[in-house]
């Protein structure tokens, strides 16, 4: 079995990325920035109606608009349209300007159905309209039981029970979703913005009939995905549908609009969970009901819910006595994807927050209770050290009495990822020339968690090089096969496939050479002896070098204006394990990034959608909130080295227990409990009884 | 959040230098210029030279824009904004487009010096300033001191905002060359990110003012804390 060197020269230190010049010179090119040759835009015309169905659609008036040079339905009437926002054909033209001119010239001939359902609460109920016809919105629940729920209760020396909501998130990349296509008679070739090249590239060639091998899929730069661009997507495929229309190539990147309304979102949760507790402390009995939407993509062929709005309960805890009902309901909506720790964040919001409710009944410190039923022991040592870092033991104090308009609080919450390990799957390749230059090529993606720089780190270590010295080249379906950028698996993924490319290149070099080291100060002699001819190695995953399930917990300290129920977050502690850290700085980059994307999650960020007309209300960044610089607390991270353990990614769980600390730190603070996410000042000012609630999102 | 009082102080910023009593009645209805015009004879002899300008558009007419120091001449509709003109007739795709409302910062170039949001500015409307994109600030090659202290200090993580951030942070320190911290998220609340960089890019923008700070991060080893058990 494989290990990892243990005196290392740039593993676990800090190194800058290797494309930051690129990236804050504006050089580097993102897939909304690629020009080939006789570009054309692309846009999309969308449904104004949450519901309908589209008799006729005519582009010829669009088509004789100057400039456009391919007009196409995304399917043929007649169709039916499930939410606002549905895709319904797409133009391509010279500029941006006769393209949106286009849009409006098209004529769309359709039933509107005054059917339609967009709240969660209505669509779960029986006589609610229907989002696919012939199914129910709500699916068939899911009930799972252990132990023996009913005669526990009794038993318990404490029990709350509380209704925790969460939103619908959206995932608003600041590149938003869409690729340049251009397919010609020798295939097709995207630029897309994706997390997933190889994915990307499968889904085309099954939408365009083509052999997998006649589609490349290309993305050098891209800006950010959270788990919602994975797949080519309806704007990836009309894209190379207009491409082989108008003979050109076509970029089409969705308008903010669009990103907000049709291509993801994490599914809601409406959590009533009841919680006891043994007079020692111990958890007892546990029951919840959960049913959320994951939108239209919660109902279809297998009637109403599909279980993609499920969540893990009890959580991370172990309760002897449990019973979860869940199930999805289907609403006029787009479908929710994958968005960073699918699940978690809601989860983990639900529970913690019943946890801290559990805690003020016993008449116990909250972080009392968790040490006393966390299963799992690294995060018993990091609550133990976010304790000390955040003065728990200085700053706890009962709930509520804190003194003045401006009350203090704090709360903490804890992340379980079971995912985070190596593809075993993953390939890669390097090609070694007699100068001594090198150069890595894996099929993978940079996303901006720094994977190009995890890869001349890992390198540079092998074969005792600098990480200047190694280039670095991803996002190519011509390199070999990696994963996806998802479940946090990136960086368990490239490291050991770099460690074995590059052993397998010393090793190679070691004979042709007849050096017995072919590393450091030898590795240029050593590519001397090649000839004209570089040298070209594989190499492929290794066991033994990674390992899965990164935990994390984090403390939140907030201010709580009382009189305007505005919550001000002062400061987060986060303490998260990653196994053996790679690259510090861009390690420290990603957990940073989680908890401020768990703020938003916490406190602003809600897709809100319109009961009476379906539209949505906010998919802009006006009106959808996310987190400012000027929002952002101290943040201290405090990183739990595990090299012992091998790599393991952390994009996932940095971000799940955020909300769950800052809900529990807001009701430390006024001692009552907003219940529902996100926390906004009326809801705060709900809570304290100032105003009447607000009103049912 | 707070990205209101931000967007506000560019539009401020933005009159106190490009704002002309002319542009002003031009920028007025028909009735509202009369009843104003009323008031004095000056203002009516400005309104007859507005008016004499002749009506540029709809199709495309020539477009001469200075920017980085280099003459851009093109063929644009008027309602063409100076973004796409910089990224897709110019070729000059560092400024980005994240909203094209005004919104996410993510398009900020310079217009003489000041920070302004190109998406919400026509590029006809630019001719005659000087126009600097993110291209422009290494123009020899050598990344400006701010530039360099965003790498160093990783104040980036997909990218796609930071030429914004570069930008509104360049005209932050030319004004203010020793910002506090409360100033710094003051000058960058009209730029938003995803990814969540903004400790980073705090911690960038007080490097390149020669501010010192420290790194709050702590490495633990697990097992250190075992053993300590």
């Amino acid at each position: 079995m494989s290990t990892w060197p243990t005196q290392n020269k740039y593993i676990s230190q800090s190194t800058t990325r290797v494309d930051a010049a690129a990236k804050v010179s504006g050089r580097a090119r993102y897939s909304s920035d690629i020009q080939a040759d006789g570009w054309l835009y692309g846009m999309i015309l969308r449904s104004k109606w949450p519901a309908a169905k589209i008799l006729v659609v005519d582009l010829d008036p669009a088509r004789k608009i100057p400039g456009i040079k391919a007009a196409l339905v995304v399917r043929d009437a007649p169709f039916t349209i499930r939410y606002y926002g549905e895709e319904i054909a797409a133009v391509a033209g010279t500029s941006k300007q006769a393209c949106l001119d286009a849009l409006r010239a098209i004529v769309v001939k359709a039933e509107p159905k005054d059917q339609f359902v967009v709240s969660e609460d209505d669509a779960r109920q029986p006589d609610s309209a229907q989002v696919w016809e012939g199914a129910k919105n709500a699916s068939t629940p899911r009930v799972r039981e252990t132990g023996s729920v009913d005669s526990a209760f009794p038993e318990c020396a404490a029990v709350i029970e509380g209704f925790y909501t969460t939103p619908v998130q959206i995932h608003n990349p600041m590149e938003t979703h869409g690729s340049t296509v251009s397919w010609t008679d020798d295939g097709v070739t995207s630029w897309a913005s994706t997390q997933g090249i190889g994915s990307v590239r499968d889904g085309l060639a099954g939408a365009l009939k083509l052999d997998q091998s006649q589609v490349r899929v290309i993305t050098d730069y891209m800006g950010g995905g959270f788990g919602a661009k994975f797949g080519a997507g309806v704007e990836g495929v009309m894209a190379a549908r207009l491409s082989r229309e108008a003979k050109a190539p076509v970029r089409l990147m969705l308008t903010r609009f669009d990103q907000a309304l049709a291509v993801g979102n994490r599914p809601s949760s409406f959590q009533k969970i009841k919680i006891g507790a043994l007079a020692d402390g111990k958890l007892h009995a546990f029951e919840m009901e959960n049913y959320g939407t994951a939108g239209i993509g919660a109902g279809g062929d297998g009637g109403g819910g599909g279980g993609g709005a499920n969540i893990q309960a009890p959580y991370l805890y172990k309760v002897p006595n449990s019973r979860v009902k869940q199930f999805s309901v289907a609403v006029n909506a787009g479908s929710s994807r994958a968005f960073r720790a699918p699940g978690n964040p809601p989860a983990s919001f639900g529970m913690e927050s019943a946890m801290d409710d559990l805690a003020v009944k016993l008449g116990i410190d909250p972080l009392e209770l968790r040490l006393k039923n966390d299963p799992n022991k690294i995060r018993q040592h990091e609550y133990r050290l976010g304790a000390e870092q955040l003065g728990w033991k200085e700053k706890y104090r009962s709930p509520g009495s804190s003194p003045g308009v401006v009350k203090t609080g704090i709360g903490c919450a804890a992340a379980a990822w079971p995912a985070g390990g190596g593809s075993r799957d993953t390939q890669g390749e390097a090609q070694i020339s007699s100068d001594g230059s090198i150069e890595l090529r894996l099929g993978v993606q940079d996303i901006g968690t720094g994977t190009k720089t995890v890869i001349a780190i890992v390198a540079a270590e092998i074969l005792g090089l600098k990480p200047s010295q190694i280039t670095v080249r991803v996002g190519d379906t011509n390199f070999p096969a990696g994963p996806g950028s998802g479940g946090s698996t990136t960086c368990a993924s490239v490291s050991p496939t770099v460690y074995d490319i590059c052993n397998n290149a010393l090793s190679q070099l070691q004979s042709r050479s007849g050096l017995a080291d072919a590393r450091g100060d030898n590795w240029f002699a050593a590519c001397k002896t090649l000839g004209v001819s570089p040298l070209t190695v594989h190499g492929q995953w290794q066991p033994g070098l990674s390992a899965d399930h990164a935990c994390g917990v984090q403390f939140a300290e907030v201010a709580v204006d009382t009189e305007t129920g505005l919550v001000t977050v002062l400061k987060i502690v986060g303490v998260h394990d990653c196994g053996l850290i790679i690259d510090r700085l861009t390690l420290e980059s990603q957990i940073n990034g989680g908890i401020i994307m768990g703020m938003g999650y916490a406190l602003y960020e809600e897709r809100v959608l319109d009961t009476l007309s379906g539209v949505m209300l906010n998919p802009n960044f006006e009106t959808y909130k996310l987190p400012g610089i000027a929002d952002v607390p101290e943040i201290e991270v405090v990183l739990v080295n595990m090299p012992e353990r091998g790599v393991i990614g952390i994009g996932e769980p940095s971000t799940v227990p955020t909300a769950g600390a800052i809900a529990n730190a807001v009701a430390n603070a006024i001692g009552v409990r907003v219940t529902s996410l996100p926390i906004t000042p009326a809801k705060v000012l709900a809570a304290l009884g100032k105003v009447p609630p607000a009103m049912k999102s | 959040m707070k990205n209101a009082e931000t967007k506000g102080r560019k539009a401020d910023g933005q009159k106190s230098r490009g704002f002309s009593r002319r542009t002003f009645l031009k920028g007025l209805g028909t009735t509202a210029v009369t009843a104003v015009a009323a008031q004095t004879a000056a203002v009516a002899e400005e309104i007859e030279k507005a008016n004499a300008e002749k009506i540029i558009g709809p199709g495309a007419v020539p477009v001469a824009l200075t920017v980085n120091g280099q003459k851009l001449k093109l063929m644009l509709e008027p309602r063409v904004t100076l973004l796409d003109a910089l990224r897709n007739y110019g070729s000059l795709t560092g400024a980005k487009e994240g909203c094209d409302r005004a919104a996410c910062g993510a398009c900020t170039v310079h217009l003489d010096g000041m920070p302004i949001y190109s998406c919400q500015k026509l590029a006809i409307e630019a001719q005659g300033h000087a126009i600097t994109t993110i291209e422009g600030l290494a123009l020899d090659g050598e990344l400006s001191p701010l530039q360099k202290a965003f790498v160093e200090k990783d104040a980036l993580q997909c990218g796609y905002c930071t030429p914004g951030f570069v930008m509104s942070a360049t005209a932050l320190l030319a004004n203010n060359p020793r910002p506090s911290t409360e100033e710094i998220k003051h000058g960058c609340a009209g730029n938003l990110c995803r990814c969540g960089t903004h400790p980073h890019i705090v911690s960038a923008i007080l490097q390149a003012a020669g501010i010192e700070q420290q790194n709050k991060t702590m490495v633990v080893n697990y097992v250190d804390l075992a053993d300590a058990k």
